[in-house]
């Protein structure tokens, strides 16, 4: 740990330094917007540069990916190809033009990658719309096109609002009302829906939202922000049992509340992968603040014992452990809520085997949910398991990316909140993929980025514009030690 | 905070190693079983999307996939479908398959392991995939002569190939129209094959290899005859007491020979002439002497008790175990509870004809692939040796002497040798017999060995041999044979 990175005070003082060099190295503000736009473009950064190189090679992929899904399914091509592709290419050439002049020296991988990873959602979704026969409106292939664009246009404003993420350390209370008040929304009479078993809906009109997508980020600053002041407190160790040095009995207050939070969405809205997600990623936070296996431990304890109760109290969760363990016994298959859907996922990916189907050449809407929760194993039937390893090879390197920052930033809110967006990231994924392939029980998350879904999509558009204003701001500090790229 | 972050990164790393490992346990090695699951429609739909291989009849189709306008993309179609129904089975979208279509399923469809590579390069260059061809050892001529030799007859002609195994004919009649079962109408399916299954002339069943298990009767007697001889114990010109009746032991059952009286008049009888003119009383007294432990590992030598596999499984045909002395004795002519299928009398008969060495029997000539390379060639192979050579040697003047000099005169041909054995099974007081050829020629140069069961007494109850009907047909289609 280098020995500036070690700022555990109040938030005051950092953040006046540290904007300071800032405005020095890169002078903005000076002039009318459009002459400081003009200069941007004008000296283009190596960085930039190298991101639209990768992002011709992403917006390549995903229409290369849309086209042979025409040639698969439909074996025509048609204009289709050239609205998703030239939509796509148009979007993401936006929101690169907007880094360069608000964010020029942010990460140049982290775009591109959620760039192949959204596109070939779309191309997926697309091929199942052609299986269905959805059109127009109705096809749910147009609706994540228009999604993602709404997503863009928040990441954007989130990169252009939050221009120092130090702001956000300030704001961790409201955060947290924020993140708690999203969490429980799905619960109001009236507002709430029930989806598939799962009450983590709201309904407004004839738009449907998840609102915990967004309190998952909300939370990760709240978390982040607390932590930085608490980690002190939270690091001091109480008496030794089992040769295990505990933390002291007052300070288990936080992760009480925090496990309290996960069992009451456990509970009352039934969704076993939200409960998960964010009590999962509390406690990496905390044991990335303080250093303590021991919180690790305990908190997983707690809350394989609080799933363990609720397996036996609760017929959903323990139906999801039986459809898990026992997926092929015919009782489970045929039962309500039971393993059929898991099991059609594993026929979808046996039938992709090594190499795939191909793309438009294999049956993924045979699979309930084929386009969301779903969309891994309708990927791993057409791409075959060298696609699939080349998806999770992308979340691989975003969250070492993420990781990166982690490792690289110097204030400890940036880093934590880094840290806690990748970790979030790998998470879902491996819930997910976990859950669809059979290492954990499934439950009912989207896998960022690739499943349909607006509030998903929104959601992890907003951590990549996170994470790429942090990156922006690791590399705009200045360095004690002299960084390997400039 | 840099060595907990170092620790976060390799928790994380161990949680997507954990997805790669799982993916690949799924889609690499749990691949076979998951495709073989009968809840997995995928197996069906690709089966029927794909251009299923045809199976071939020296060199024509028999059963082809034709284009068709619907989702399938592939209508299965078989030629001569009455002729062939024993051999090729059927193939239904989602209700089963039978014969060569269900054995031979994973290179018709192309989804074999040794085809592997056709489907590579079929994904690299864009070509549709298609399965291979199955070429079969069926002489079309013979088994024209089989089926037509049975007109209006129930039963079953099995003629094989005795030096290299290969299954020239396969009849079962009635046979059905498989085509009626490939359609691909789910609701017209059902339909024919509940007409069929319901069909009481069982057309269905496959009477040459998996039917019902007939009662050998008198054929069986070739058997113990090559037990007797091959024990060492017995000669043809072993002497065996010929009474008109024998009471069996310990039982009031008193058994006859089949024309009554004496068989042949004399005092005693040899086992020559018991053979030669199918004596009952002397062979139940042969197996007693020889016993049924001697007996069964015999049998079983010759195939009985085991999963024979043409590649259809055949249903293993039986010797009964723990005999009192009177069914040991009713066993020595074929009767009491000795099952068997035409595919095992026609092994006994082809091992006799190759010299005691009995070849696996085989439908399978080789594999195809649509490049027409071979991706499966059978080869002849030697399933058992169940007798000596000059045991065959023995047998088989006896069997020529059936023909010539016996009651089996009806399988004669003019100018050739032919040996074989008639048999008339009982089935119970009432019920008409099971009339039963089987035998080989030339005698010298056997190119053909041959069962044939006619059910039902060919029509006429309790009043026909096995010498008037079953011997014929076996005329027509050894004569086939002969004739190519």
């Amino acid at each position: 740990m280098k020995p500036n990175d070690d700022q555990t005070g109040p938030l005051t003082g950092p953040i006046v330094d540290m904007t300071a060099p800032r405005a020095e190295s890169a002078p903005r503000a000076s002039g009318p917007i459009t002459e400081q736009i003009r200069i941007r473009l004008k000296t283009p950064s190596k960085l930039r540069n190298l991101e639209l190189a990768l992002l011709v090679l992403a917006v390549a992929v995903s229409g290369g990916a849309i086209a042979l899904v025409q040639l698969g399914a439909l074996e025509a091509l048609d204009s289709t190809v050239i609205t998703y592709a030239a939509g796509l290419a148009a979007l993401v050439l936006g929101v690169h033009i907007v880094l360069r002049v608000v964010a020029p020296d942010a990460d140049p991988f982290i775009l591109p990658i959620i760039t192949t990873l959204n596109g070939l959602g779309i191309a997926m979704i697309y091929r199942l719309d052609i299986a269905k026969g959805f059109e127009g409106w109705e096809s749910v292939g147009v609706r994540q096109m228009a999604w993602s664009a709404l997503a863009m246009a928040v990441a954007v404003a989130v990169l252009i609002v939050v221009r120092n993420h130090r702001v956000l350390a300030r704001y961790r209370y409201v955060a947290l009302l924020v993140g708690i008040g999203l969490l429980l929304m799905p619960l109001v009479p009236g507002l709430g829906q029930t989806i598939n078993g799962a009450r983590v809906w709201i309904a407004v009109g004839p738009f449907s939202f998840q609102p915990g997508e967004l309190g998952k980020i909300a939370l990760a600053i709240f978390f982040a922000g607390y932590l930085m002041t608490a980690r002190d407190s939270l690091s001091i160790v109480g008496s030794k049992v089992l040769g295990m040095r505990l933390p002291r009995a007052r300070d288990l207050g936080p992760l009480l509340v925090a496990w309290a939070a996960a069992m009451a969405v456990l509970v009352f809205q039934r969704d076993l992968g939200t409960a998960l997600l964010y009590f999962g990623l509390f406690l990496v936070m905390l044991y990335l603040a303080t250093g303590r296996l021991s919180w690790i431990l305990l908190g997983l304890g707690l809350f394989v014992g609080g799933a363990l109760i609720a397996r036996d109290a609760l017929g959903y969760v323990q139906g999801r452990f039986n459809a898990w363990l026992d997926s092929f016994n015919p009782e489970v298959y045929d039962a309500i809520g039971g393993s059929y859907q898991l099991v059609q996922g594993l026929f979808g990916l046996a039938d992709g085997g090594l190499i795939g189907t191909g793309l438009g050449r294999g049956r993924p809407e045979l699979v309930p949910l084929a386009e969301s929760d779903y969309i891994v194993t309708s990927l791993g039937e057409e791409l075959g398991l060298v696609g699939l390893f080349a998806i999770l090879a992308l979340y691989v390197l975003l969250v070492a990316r993420a990781y990166r920052i982690g490792f690289s930033g110097t204030d400890d809110f940036g880093r934590m909140l880094a840290v806690g967006l990748g970790f979030l990231i790998a998470l879902q994924v491996f819930v997910v993929i976990g859950g669809v392939t059979r290492v954990i029980p499934l439950t009912g998350l989207t896998t960022p980025f690739l499943a349909a879904g607006g509030s998903s999509l929104m959601a992890n558009w907003i951590i990549a514009a996170l994470l790429l204003r942090l990156s922006d701001s690791v590399r705009h500090q200045p360095r004690l030690v002299v960084d390997d790229r400039e | 905070m840099n060595k907990e972050l170092r620790r976060i990164s390799v928790a994380t790393l161990a949680m997507f190693l954990a997805l790669f490992v799982s993916i690949s346990v799924i889609q690499v090695f749990a691949v076979d079983e998951l495709r073989a699951d009968g809840r997995n429609v995928r197996t069906l739909y690709a089966s029927y999307s794909a251009e299923r291989g045809p199976i071939l009849v020296d060199g024509q189709e028999i059963a082809a996939s034709v284009p068709s306008d619907n989702e399938f993309r592939f209508l299965r179609q078989y030629l001569q479908p009455e002729l062939y129904s024993a051999v090729t089975g059927y193939f239904t979208l989602n209700q089963g398959s039978a014969g060569i279509e269900e054995a031979y399923n994973d290179f018709l469809s192309g989804t074999a392991n040794e085809q592997f590579l056709d489907q590579l390069s079929a994904l690299v260059t864009g070509q549709s995939p298609r399965g291979a061809a199955v070429e079969l050892t069926i002489d079309p001529v013979v088994q024209q002569a089989a089926f037509d030799a049975m007109a209006g007859q129930s039963g079953s002609v099995v003629a094989i190939d005795p030096s290299t195994g290969e299954i020239l004919a396969l009849v079962s009649t009635p046979g059905y129209d498989p085509n009626r079962l490939s359609a691909h109408s789910t609701a017209s399916v059902i339909d024919a094959y509940n007409s069929l299954i319901t069909d009481p002339a069982r057309p269905l069943n496959n009477r040459a290899i998996a039917g019902d298990l007939y009662f050998p009767g008198s054929v069986f007697k070739v058997l113990v005859a090559a037990a007797a001889i091959d024990s060492g114990e017995f000669t043809p010109e072993s002497e065996f007491p010929n009474p008109p009746q024998l009471q069996l032991p310990l039982s009031s059952n008193v058994i006859n020979n089949a024309e009554g009286g004496t068989c042949g008049g004399t005092e005693t009888a040899t086992l020559a002439t018991s053979l030669r003119l199918s004596c009952n009383i002397p062979f139940a007294q042969l197996a007693l002497e020889l016993g049924q432990d001697e007996l069964a590992d015999y049998a079983e030598a010759f195939g009985f008790g085991q999963e024979i596999e043409i590649p259809m499984s055949a249903t293993p045909s039986r010797y009964p175990s723990n005999l009192d002395d009177a069914q040991l004795m009713l066993t020595g002519f074929g009767q009491y509870d000795v099952r068997v299928t035409p595919l095992q009398i026609a092994m006994i008969s082809a091992a006799i004809a190759n010299g005691g060495d009995l070849m696996q029997p085989t439908l399978l000539d080789r594999i195809i692939a649509p490049d027409l390379s071979t991706v499966l060639e059978s080869e002849p192979e030697v399933r058992a040796e169940p007798i000596s050579a000059s045991t065959a040697r023995t047998l088989t003047r006896m069997l020529v002497d059936g023909v010539s000099n016996g009651v089996a005169s009806n399988a004669a041909i003019d100018g050739i040798e032919v040996a074989g054995k008639t048999g008339t099974a009982e089935n119970g007081p009432d019920r008409p017999y099971t009339l039963w050829f089987t035998g080989f020629a030339p005698a010298d140069d056997p190119q053909v060995a041959i069962a044939v069961v006619v059910e039902n007494g060919g029509g006429q109850g309790q009043n026909a041999f096995g010498n008037q009907v079953a011997a014929p047909i076996a005329r027509q289609v050894m004569e086939a044979v002969l004739n190519r």
